[in-house]
């Protein structure tokens, strides 16, 4: 049997690649990873206009076949037939920005040189247009000796002509893998600006839009005031925006229990299915609205262009604590997850900068630790406002991301001193047109990540608290001593008690750090399952975890326990991509060590603190 | 002069680059971007934070880089136009 004819998408970084791949692929994809490397493979199937069906894959952006880092190298590899697990591709489509085809031409006269059958796609030809910008396909396709199509991704234009194009290439013969490298890159810049030349007819001064956005933007005064108040925005809407359907989701879980009560007989299985599932996994999936507006932010900033611009920005800022602003965007997307964030640090050249990156990535507030920081929240601080359009609770919130940021700067500054030393990288980046995300790419977006979240809500978070559940259940207590206490999970946590007590850590406390361990938001969900058993009665299973914990704790010992969560505990899937980054066991220990270290210095120093002012 | 201490928004054209003061990671970054003798320039902005790094367009691109290795790049103001 003959394999599909695999097809590559090349080109350089923002010409517009992964829009095509969405228009292309459209859900068929499949995401996974090259052996070896930590680069992740997106493939999708695509049918060709007389049916034929081809494989396609989006290789990483590159901007010439001289690798800076493990993604383009996978690109390059992939394009010689180098790379294992993957075969030699058919032909290529080569993407190039229609706004800026000199620069991106020289891409495609490397690409060229190689001698592989390939079509060239001019994206974005609506902005070339818009621009004012007349590109003569023919004397471009004339020159450079291939097909020459043009497209909009974004908007699904022009892929007719694409698929046409390729139907005509594949098929033939399969000319052999190239084996030399032309790597004289301004010879082929020169060539690029020769034939750019002649195919662009009419040129205009370029991208007066996004030059009068930057004026302001970056505006030494007005841009860093900006990009505040769009962080401040972001955090407040993480409140403000997620009331109405958290209270859907409350009231659909509700029901459920009710439900699961008048029908099923009392019983194991009832218990199991009430305090364990249903309100376990509930106070965990209540939190996918807060996680759905971070990434849509996330996702925004990204999409829109403005995301390099916050790195211009804050680059000095960085360079005084020995990075780049090049880390910011890791960074910035840690507060979704470290884990996209720590594999985004593959974009910084610099391996120590890199490296310094990853160890502080994890102090940045991920979504994960934001179920725990909201039923505390909610629970311990008035929901009063300080302003008008600021609440106290948001206030707290964004107080908790800073200081998350805060000490991730002085870790910064204490590892590029020690065990990260050495000159920086530098920080070089170009900044992309600004654009209006497409409202599908960002609702595929965020449906990956709802999807993500209530997968783990299903399985790990739903097995732990299953466990757990049975752990705190078992064995039944007799009259007069406390459930929690008496059970197996109990005593696991006396016995970590005796060192989480002087931070003013209870027992149910001790209970819930260890699961946490797995993911971060079960926490919330052990809490509610300890609770619900010491309650026995439907009446308080009922009542909402907030309740429960306002009555039980003190204010010094809420404010510890999310002080705890600033630093620790890390989950183990942030481990385990650290270990797969880092290549091997000494970085992530030394991660654990440290910021369990911070957590339980952190957490005293609040407890004692506030038991001193008399809170 | 060097590309940092152009005037902002006057265009400009590269005169030479020494392409020996910068790392080969850098210098090969810059030519991708398209940096090369006689090319069109514009620095556009300054960071807010000690003038540095700063944003020029170079051809039809926006980059943004550190001064340290702006002071690579010699340019010339076009006159008479």
């Amino acid at each position: 049997m003959n394999p599909m004819p695999l097809v590559a998408l090349v080109g350089n970084p923002n010409a517009g690649k992964s829009a095509l791949f969405n228009a292309l692929t459209g859900a068929r994809q499949k995401v996974g990873n090259y052996p070896g490397v930590t680069v992740e493979r997106h493939t999708g199937r695509v049918s060709l206009n007389d049916g034929r069906p081809i494989e396609l894959v989006d290789l990483p952006g590159t901007y010439s076949l001289e690798p800076s880092s493990p993604d383009e190298q996978v690109t390059r590899d992939v394009i010689l037939g180098r790379q294992e697990g993957e075969r030699l591709p058919d032909a290529l489509v080569v993407v190039a920005d229609a706004t800026n085809l000199d620069n991106h031409l020289r891409f495609v006269l490397q690409l060229k040189s190689l001698n592989r059958p390939m079509v060239l796609t001019l994206n974005m030809i609506d902005l070339a247009e818009r621009d004012g910008l007349t590109i003569d396909l023919e004397a471009l396709a004339r020159e450079l000796g291939m097909p020459v199509v043009s497209t909009v991704a974004v908007r699904k234009r022009g892929l007719d002509a694409l698929k046409d194009a390729l139907a005509g290439m594949l098929g033939g013969t399969r000319p052999p893998a190239a084996v030399t490298l032309d790597a004289d890159i301004t010879h082929f810049q020169r060539e690029a600006r020769r034939i750019a030349r002649l195919a662009i007819v009419a040129q205009p001064r370029a991208r007066a839009l996004t030059h009068g956005v930057d004026r302001i933007a970056l505006h030494p005064i007005a841009g860093p005031l900006i990009l505040l108040t769009i962080l401040f925005v972001m955090f407040q809407a993480v409140y403000a925006w997620s009331a109405a359907p958290i209270g859907w989701i409350e009231r659909l879980q509700g029901w459920l229990s009710e439900t699961a009560a008048a029908d099923l007989p009392t019983g194991f299985f009832r218990d199991l299915l009430i305090e364990g599932i249903i309100n376990g996994v509930g106070s965990v999936v209540v939190f996918l609205p807060q996680i759905l507006i971070l990434f849509f932010f996330i996702l925004l900033l990204e999409a829109s262009g403005y995301m390099v611009r916050a790195a211009f920005l804050m680059d000095r800022l960085m360079a005084g604590v020995g990075l780049s602003g090049r880390a910011f965007i890791p960074l910035l997307s840690s507060f979704a997850c470290a884990i996209p964030g720590i594999m985004a640090t593959r974009t910084i050249d610099d391996p120590r900068e890199r490296l310094t990156t990853i160890l502080i990535a994890p102090l940045m507030t991920c979504s994960a630790r934001l179920p725990v920081y909201a039923v505390i929240i909610g629970a311990f601080i008035p929901a009063r406002a300080v302003g008008p359009g600021i609440g106290l609770q948001g206030l707290v919130l964004l107080g908790l991301y800073l200081f998350g940021i805060v000490s991730a700067v002085l870790a910064a500054l204490v590892f590029r001193r020690t065990a990260a030393k050495g000159s920086g990288g530098g920080f070089m980046l170009e900044m992309p047109r600004y654009q209006l995300p497409s409202l599908r790419d960002l609702a595929l977006g965020l449906w990956q990540r709802a999807y993500v979240f209530l997968r783990r809500a299903g399985t790990i978070i739903m097995g732990v608290t299953i466990t757990l559940w049975l752990l705190t259940s078992y064995p039944v207590a007799p009259e007069g001593v406390k459930q929690s206490e008496y059970s197996v999970a109990g005593r696991i946590a006396s016995g970590l008690a005796v060192v989480l007590r002087p931070i003013g850590f209870n027992n149910e406390m001790s209970l819930a750090v260890i699961p946490a361990m797995a993911a971060r938001e079960v926490a919330v969900s052990a809490l509610q399952t300890v609770y619900a058993i010491d309650a026995g009665d439907e009446h308080a299973s009922a009542e909402a975890l907030g309740h429960q914990l306002a009555r039980r704790w003190s204010l010094p010992t809420a404010l510890a326990f999310l002080m705890w969560f600033v630093f620790a505990p890390q989950c183990l899937s942030t481990i385990a991509v650290v270990r797969r980054e880092t290549n091997g066991w000494r970085w992530p220990v030394f991660m654990l060590t440290y910021l369990f270290g911070l957590a339980y210095l952190a957490a005293g120093a609040t407890f004692w603190l506030a038991t001193a002012l008399g809170l | 002069m060097s590309l940092g201490q152009l005037p902002l928004r006057q265009r400009a054209r590269i005169v030479s680059v020494d392409w020996d003061a910068l790392a080969p990671r850098e210098a090969r970054r810059l030519r991708e971007f398209g940096f090369d003798e006689g090319v069109a320039i514009e620095l556009l902005h300054h960071g807010p934070m000690g003038r540095d790094p700063i944003a020029c367009r170079v051809g039809r691109m926006t980059i943004a880089l550190r001064r340290v290795q702006a002071a690579a790049i010699s340019v010339q103001l076009d006159t008479g136009q």
